[in-house]
């Protein structure tokens, strides 16, 4: 049976106690919102904190509110099925309903919430197994080993980045509020991510993620693909958010591209992105703009499926999507 | 150190002492004897152990009792009335849906949780509904075709004598 370790439970009453409850206990403690991520992971012992502090009940972290005028604010303990069936996110982003409603199972998107995908931990066929498997093989650097088991010779980890989310945030230019004893920041989404799979959030120990801000969406339509071997279950181990605003006589007016799964961080497209801005879009451009978009990823022999086909999807994806996106008469995206 | 809690189990209250890290998948099987919630996986990554938290299916596996003190927790025991199956398990067992059975009462409480959302899903619905819990025997369609046939009996039994269903209600 895989139990969890042993730990304190705090249940702190509102969002102030529980930075002061997490600056108190230190390193030592970890918060929860919906477990789905955290408890399955300190029960294959990746993490095990001796104290856990409950944000379930916390009224700052609900709520989803505002307009596609003004922007939309998400508490970060809204829960997933929550996200994805929410009529105006539904609506005017599209992407980050689909993003929602493609994590893992239904169970699951009723217990685990944005910001807890958001943080999620980053993932390795090495890494995501049990403490007796990871004995058997001499465990890896993210957790008490010293070298990577993908790469070896590298000085770095590589575990992936697999929140469906936070490509799609990318895309959409989100800004995350932190809050803690210190203090509170807001920064654009690009922000919270290091390239780096040990240390993959510059979230600071003591600090929640507190709520999501989402930039008007007027004129912009989004979309988010997955891939993964499974229709349900699975961690993507490629996505594609796309968001395109385009201009009265047809042309681009702006786009982002961000890919999930293909590195430690969600990886934006930068080059293809620039190539697509003020252009008409022709299928020849967008062949050329989903091969740029697919150089950006370099997957490793670490996740589902082959390299080579994962690869070679890429550029698939993020085509299908850009035809998605630019066949819908409707503001409304595609599904 | 354990924890006195106060659980709300199939209408029931039960005072239970707690280790915060014993799961609420735990907790019903070994302290209240509720074994009818299967135990799979214990990752999230099977469907088994699904309850009902509040009417919505959750995994009880990785689930908190702690965190659920005021919460309604259906299980399978939660599902006959008076000693008599529900329509869903009646129809399980009439159409074949259930074959090794392991993965039957995860099965019965997310379609339960669908049916009174939707009590006339189509068929893409009770399989998005079901994504959740794996079944390694039956390759699902006798599952569905049994969701579908118990639809039918209730919506003919709400239109008769509009009798309710106690594991439908909040």
């Amino acid at each position: 049976m895989l139990r969890l370790p042993p730990f304190r439970y705090l249940a702190p009453r509102t969002l102030g106690e529980a930075t002061r409850l997490l600056a108190e206990e230190g390193p030592q403690a970890m918060p929860v919102a919906g477990g789905t991520d955290l408890l399955p992971n300190m029960k294959r012992r990746q993490f095990t904190p001796a104290v856990l502090i409950g944000l379930r009940h916390l009224r700052e972290l609900k709520g989803i509110s505002g307009s596609p005028e003004m922007g939309m604010r998400i508490g970060a303990g809204e829960t997933l099925t929550s996200i994805s069936n929410h009529p105006l996110i539904c609506a005017h982003y599209p992407a980050l309903a689909l993003a929602a409603a493609a994590v893992s199972t239904p169970q699951l998107r009723n217990a685990g919430t944005i910001g807890g995908n958001i943080l999620l931990d980053t993932r390795c066929n090495y890494y995501n197994q049990t403490e007796f498997w990871r004995h058997s093989i001499g465990y890896c650097m993210k957790r008490d080993g010293s070298i990577c088991l993908v790469a070896p010779g590298s000085p770095r980890c590589w575990a992936i980045s697999s929140a469906d989310t936070a490509p799609v945030l990318v895309a959409l230019q989100a800004r995350v509020r932190l809050v803690s004893v210190r203090g509170e920041r807001e920064i654009p989404i690009q922000e919270l991510f290091y390239d780096d799979g040990m240390r993959p959030y510059t979230r600071e120990a003591d600090e929640i993620l507190q709520e999501i801000w989402l930039p008007p969406a007027l004129g912009w339509r989004s979309t988010y693909l997955k891939l993964r071997r499974r229709g349900s279950f699975d961690f993507p181990i490629l996505g594609v958010a796309v968001a395109l605003r385009r201009e009265p006589d047809g042309r681009i007016g702006d786009a982002r591209i961000a890919l999930g799964a293909v590195a430690s961080h969600p990886v934006e497209a930068e080059e293809a992105m620039a190539r697509l801005r003020g252009q008409q879009p022709t299928p020849a451009l967008l062949q050329e703009v989903a091969t740029l978009a697919a150089k950006r990823a370099r997957p490793l022999d670490n996740a589902d499926l082959t390299i080579t086909y994962r690869k070679q999807l890429t550029p698939v994806y993020v085509r299908r999507a850009l035809d998605l996106l630019l066949e819908a008469e409707q503001g409304s995206g595609a599904e | 150190m354990r924890e006195l809690i106060t659980l709300r189990v199939n209408g029931e209250r039960y005072e239970v002492a707690v280790l915060p890290h014993r799961t609420l998948l735990e907790v019903l099987r070994e302290d209240l004897g509720l074994t009818g919630t299967k135990h799979g996986c214990e990752l999230g990554e099977c469907g088994a152990c699904t309850v009902l938290l509040d009417g919505v299916p959750v995994l009880s596996c990785l689930t908190l009792p702690l965190e659920v003190q005021d919460c309604e927790i259906t299980t399978i025991e939660g599902l006959e009335e008076q000693g008599r199956l529900h329509p869903l398990q009646e129809t399980f067992a009439e159409l074949g849906a259930a074959q090794c059975g392991y993965c039957t009462p995860g099965m019965l409480l997310s379609a339960v949780a669908l049916l009174r959302q939707n009590p006339h899903p189509t068929r893409e619905e009770i399989k998005q509904a079901l994504s959740g819990n794996l079944c390694r025997c039956t390759g699902y369609t006798k599952i569905y075709e049994a969701i579908e046939a118990a639809a039918e009996r209730l919506s003919v039994a709400h239109q008769g004598e509009r009798r309710p269903d106690a594991a439908l209600q909040p």
